[in-house]
């Protein structure tokens, strides 16, 4: 265990625009072939780019999420290099004068101590095409529908010392830019992916070691195998005597493996320099402070208040902020159901966390199409609260509801689960069952404790589990005692 | 500074240019030639000064509407390429 | 009447309003008399009579139903590095000959709805880059003053086309002279408008910072007609500036009492012979005895605007050309082996070796290592360049010099060395680097080739260039002479 693994990330997140950062070209996902792509998109001759304003809101919106400063003055640059998938010959990026620089992202470590990945910037350009390589007579067919769509690239500082935090930090930017409303975060799309940095260096060693970049890696799963796979293949090779080479490799899934690109082998001289056609982008305090305005509580603060405001633990509070969607689902339900507002946040925190994510996870659904809505969950929980039924058997109502797409109400009269309340009811019970096991009565006034809970199981056997559980038992209580 | 056959070739790889061995020489004598005129620029003194990339130094990008203004003529544009097929501009097999 | 030919673009103009002739007729004139010269001059690339007929009988029901413009069912003919909707636009270049553009340029658009008629596209150097019209694809253009010269470049066959009355009028782009040196050396008037002031959106870019687009015409009224039209915002173009284009007509006739002349010292100090300034110097009496005043002014970093600018332009050229790569247009080599292959014998056989050299140039320079040594320390240039000639206009109103170091020199004298070749835009090159108007008139000959006086204004001063060139023009009629052969 002498390895220290350093790692930075590269995030590409697609702009979630209704056009492409320079044209008018649609950026809907899944259209054929080439439909989406423009005489600007296609790179011909004569054409010129016109910059996006919502790419640009879009960017500034995750700066100042991210603490970051937003350039009152950013300049695109040209990237130079051959690719098919790149029409014009040259990608328009930004090279030394981002919109955004300098920021933050905070994550939580597994042992509950949280660590700082400094965001060194965060930079508009536009995405390639695709090339697919399934065979063409031979050939490599190329779609341009996806070239020109904006992206914000967002380049960490080597700050991540395992995959499992590089993974965390991942999902903490996939979080935030869905909570900002600029990227749809979907991975299998393509929309959310990034290149990551990887390096290993002796444990106390200053500088760092050579590394390698993993290309496009689209899933969480990915990147922390990919990056596995890539340490260990590092410290065997400096093991066995031999060197990293700085390179670009690719992870393949099938093998969980990274190889080295072989078309990119050899060193790109990109000759970045000013694309002339395009003009530096200025943007004033006004601009900058009306974005602000627009900026939705983030995860971070969200997951800070629910501490604060409802005593939840601070990893519940980060569960149900991980996803704007959950974290919406969740506030819903605790805006809804009625009672104690603190006793309600950890209810609802723990059926949120508990049968929802439990029954989205079990059928593969996304909270979004969750079949128990949150106002329906708000109003079985209301009903826990006023003790129409036990919680025990709110969780058959709940799978019930789930099912059948039924209301809590509706389900718990169509199955009488309506909790019995009535004290003469549950004596009466109580009695039969004294009478019925005489022996078990003798042994417990004798001394034998444990029995309690044979009756209490009893009670509940014969009301089906309808019985309220806290009569039930300052009842028997009283009636064993004699 | 005077260029080599062999800075050429590196240049012409560069930009994907192919060039055969005698336009190689003449590209290296022309290109040292046009090098050499531009060495003049090395008598200004430009310690202070800001590099300029655009005649109208004032001016700032325009911002555009996020409108969707592009509709599908993919047919009409591939009428300009050497080989398509199903919609795909085709190129010889890439291997990544 | 004198032949339709001879008369300039404004007499057109009030010939067609008063139905003296139609455009049809006048449209039949030109294509018979390209019919005839082109062979020899090879000024076009592409003639378009069909297309020409039907826009001249579609002008002339516009001129019968009221509601023609000034310049509808005039004919022109449009330098072909203009985009120009389903009609071959090849930029002179092998890798564009089979290149049917899908859409208008700005520039061609607008002419297009003013109702003017195409009648083709003209010869150039290839992708703009010469000062001869020799690098073309197809062939040299002859200078109609002399068969055995060059028409100057990049727009020299637009200049051919106009020199010899084989067309009225014609666009041309200018990069670093490519309208106004052509015009010196044919005797014409060319104006580069400021840099942003027409619509770069479907000319094909060589260098993007510096190109602009223009006129090429027999006099500054004729340019004043048709820039009216061609300037303006547009906004598919972030560089064109949206600013209202003043009436250029209106102030054509202005006075020149008091007008300041600048006389760039560097510039009658460098190589031009007594004898070659002559024709120059005679001009700048012209405008003293207008009324104007003549002040040498200095500006010590413009004998460099030449090395700045064969950094800046191939720079920019290496990339903006990277597009032409054999997959969406334009020449694709034959069975390519791979990826490689395609791309570098696509681009090696389809573009010609000047425009090669010229990305290679652009390639090395902006590489790693030499980026700061060659392209930072010429953008740096640049600024000094730009403020010298902004201090400039702080004293006069415009500046005066020759255009061209020669008259039109023989076709193949200089097609062996670039950098002499590159010498002939030492005058030129400036305004381009600051962004600045500039225009050639016609004032005199030598040796019985024309010769041209370049005037520069201060940023969006096109109003005033013309006035200038125009004040000049009522007094002389340098700009009336034609060849013989065509006249």
């Amino acid at each position: 265990m002498s390895w220290e693994t350093v790692i930075g990330l590269e995030i590409h997140a697609q702009l979630a625009t209704r056009t492409k950062i320079f044209s008018g070209s649609s950026t809907a996902f899944g259209a054929p072939p080439n439909t989406q792509a423009n005489l600007v998109d296609l790179g011909y001759p004569g054409v010129l780019p016109v910059l996006n304003q919502q790419a640009v809101k879009m960017a500034v919106k995750f700066g100042l999420a991210v603490g970051a400063t937003v350039a009152t003055r950013s300049v695109f640059a040209r990237k130079n290099y051959f690719y098919p998938d790149l029409p014009k010959g040259y990608q328009i990026s930004q090279y030394e004068l981002p919109i955004v620089e300098h920021g933050k992202m905070d994550i939580l470590l597994e042992d509950g101590s949280s660590k700082t990945i400094r965001i060194t910037r965060a930079h508009l350009e536009e995405d390639a095409g695709k090339s697919l390589h399934e065979d063409f007579h031979g050939f490599t067919g190329i779609d341009l529908n996806r070239a020109g769509t904006p992206l914000i690239e967002i380049v960490s500082e080597p700050d991540m010392r395992s995959a499992k935090e590089a993974v965390a930090y991942m999902k903490k930017i996939h979080t935030l830019v869905r909570y900002l409303d600029i990227c749809d975060g979907n991975m299998q799309e393509g929309s959310f992916r990034c290149d990551a940095n990887v390096s290993v260096r002796r444990v106390g060693a200053e500088k760092f070691g050579t590394r390698c970049e993993i290309k496009n890696l689209n899933s969480f799963r990915f990147i922390e195998k990919a990056i596995n796979y890539e340490v260990a293949r590092q410290i065997e090779l400096i093991e066995s005597g031999g060197t990293v080479q700085q390179q670009t490799r690719l992870f393949d899934p099938d093998r969980g493996e990274t190889r080295a690109l072989r078309s990119k082998e050899e060193a790109n001289d990109y000759r970045y320099f000013p694309d002339p056609d395009l003009l530096p982008v200025v943007l004033d305090d006004l601009f900058i402070d009306g974005i602000r305005a627009t900026l939705p509580e983030l995860p971070d603060e969200k997951a800070q208040r629910l501490v604060r405001d409802f005593d939840l633990p601070a990893y519940d509070a980060g569960v149900l902020t991980g996803s704007r969607e959950v974290a919406e689902f969740y506030e819903k339900v605790i805006n809804e159901v009625k009672g104690d507002a603190k006793q309600n946040a950890k209810l609802a925190a723990n059926w949120v966390m508990g049968e929802v994510l439990g029954a989205l996870n079990r059928d593969g659904l996304d909270i979004t199409e969750s079949r128990v809505s949150a106002e329906a969950l708000a109003l079985l929980l209301s009903r826990i609260n006023d003790a129409t039924v036990s919680g025990k058997l709110a969780k058959e109502v709940f799978e019930a509801m789930w099912s059948e797409g039924k209301g809590a109400d509706d389900i718990i009269d169509a199955k009488g689960l309506k909790q019995i309340t009535d004290v003469s009811a549950i004596e009466k019970v109580i009695d039969e069952i004294m009478a019925a096991n005489s022996k078990q009565l003798a042994d417990y006034r004798s001394g034998k404790d444990k029995l309690f809970a044979f009756f209490v199981g009893q009670v509940m056997k014969i009301t089906a589990g309808k019985a309220n559980p806290n009569q039930v038992n300052d009842l028997l209580k009283k009636k064993l005692a004699g | 500074m005077s260029l080599t056959r062999e800075n050429i070739a590196a240049i012409a790889h560069l930009a994907r240019l192919a060039i055969t061995e005698d336009e190689s020489a003449a590209y290296a004598g022309s290109l040292s030639k046009i090098l050499h005129l531009v060495e003049q620029l090395n008598v200004a003194n430009v310690a202070a000064i800001e590099p300029m990339s655009h005649p109208l130094t004032g001016m700032v990008q325009r911002l555009r509407e996020d409108q969707v203004t592009a509709t599908d003529e993919h047919e009409k544009f591939q009428r300009n390429a050497a080989k398509v097929s199903d919609g795909l501009y085709l190129v010889p097999k890439v291997i990544e | 009447m004198a032949e339709l030919h001879t008369l300039t673009l404004a007499e057109l103009a009030a010939g067609l309003k008063s139905r003296a002739f139609s455009s049809v007729e006048l449209t039949r004139h030109f294509l018979s008399r390209i019919e005839k010269f082109d062979a020899e001059l090879n000024a076009f690339i592409t003639v378009t009579p069909e297309l020409a007929l039907a826009q001249a009988a579609d002008a002339d029901m516009r001129i019968a139903t009221g509601t023609a413009s000034r310049l509808t069912g005039l004919p022109l003919a449009h330098k072909d590095i203009f985009c120009t909707d389903g009609v071959l636009t090849t930029c002179a270049s092998k890798m564009l000959s089979n290149f049917i553009s899908p859409y208008d340029a700005t520039v061609v658009g607008r002419l297009k709805q003013e109702g003017m008629v195409m009648l083709g596209k003209t010869n150039m150097d290839e992708f703009a880059m010469g000062s001869s019209n020799e690098t073309s694809f197809y062939g040299a253009v002859k200078n109609p003053w002399d068969l055995a010269k060059v028409p100057g470049g990049s727009s020299g066959g637009s200049a051919a086309a106009v020199a010899a009355r084989i067309a009225p009028v014609a666009t041309g782009t200018d990069t670093g002279g490519s309208i106004r040196q052509p015009a010196a050396l044919t005797s014409l008037t060319g104006i580069k408008p400021t840099y942003g002031r027409v619509s770069r959106y479907g000319m094909i870019a060589f260098a993007s910072s510096l190109d602009q687009g223009g006129v090429m015409g027999l006099s500054a009224e004729d340019a004043a007609l048709l820039l009216q039209s061609m300037a303006g915002f547009d906004e598919r173009d972030s560089t064109s500036v949206d600013m209202p284009v003043p009436d250029y007509a209106a102030t054509l006739n202005q006075s020149l009492k008091g007008l300041k002349i600048g006389l760039v010292k560097e510039f009658f100090e460098q190589g031009l012979s007594e004898e070659n300034i002559k024709p120059v110097k005679e001009a700048l009496t012209v405008y003293e005895q207008l009324g104007a005043q003549l002040v040498e002014v200095s500006l010590p970093n413009l004998p460099l605007s030449v090395p700045t600018y064969y950094v800046v332009a191939p720079a920019e050229c290496s990339s903006n050309l990277s597009r032409f790569d054999g997959v969406r247009f334009g020449y694709r080599c034959e069975s390519p082996r791979d990826l490689m292959d395609l791309y570098t014998r696509s681009r090696g056989e389809g573009f010609g070796s000047e425009v090669k050299r010229r990305i290679m140039t652009g390639t090395y320079v902006l590489s790693a290592g030499y980026y700061d040594a060659y392209y930072l320390r010429a953008q740096k240039i640049r600024r000094l360049i730009t403020e010298e000639f902004a201090a400039a206009f702080q004293k006069v109103d415009v500046l005066m010099c020759p255009t061209s170091p020669t008259t039109a020199f023989d076709i193949g004298a200089k097609v062996d060395d670039p950098v002499t070749m590159y010498l002939n835009d030492i005058y030129t090159i400036g305004a381009n680097l600051a962004g600045l108007p500039a225009m050639s008139i016609p004032c005199g000959f030598l040796a019985g080739l024309p010769v041209g006086l370049q005037i520069i204004a201060g940023h969006f001063a096109e109003a005033k260039l013309l006035n200038v060139a125009h004040g000049y023009q009522q007094v002389t009629d340098w700009h009336k002479r034609m060849p013989e052969r065509y006249a």
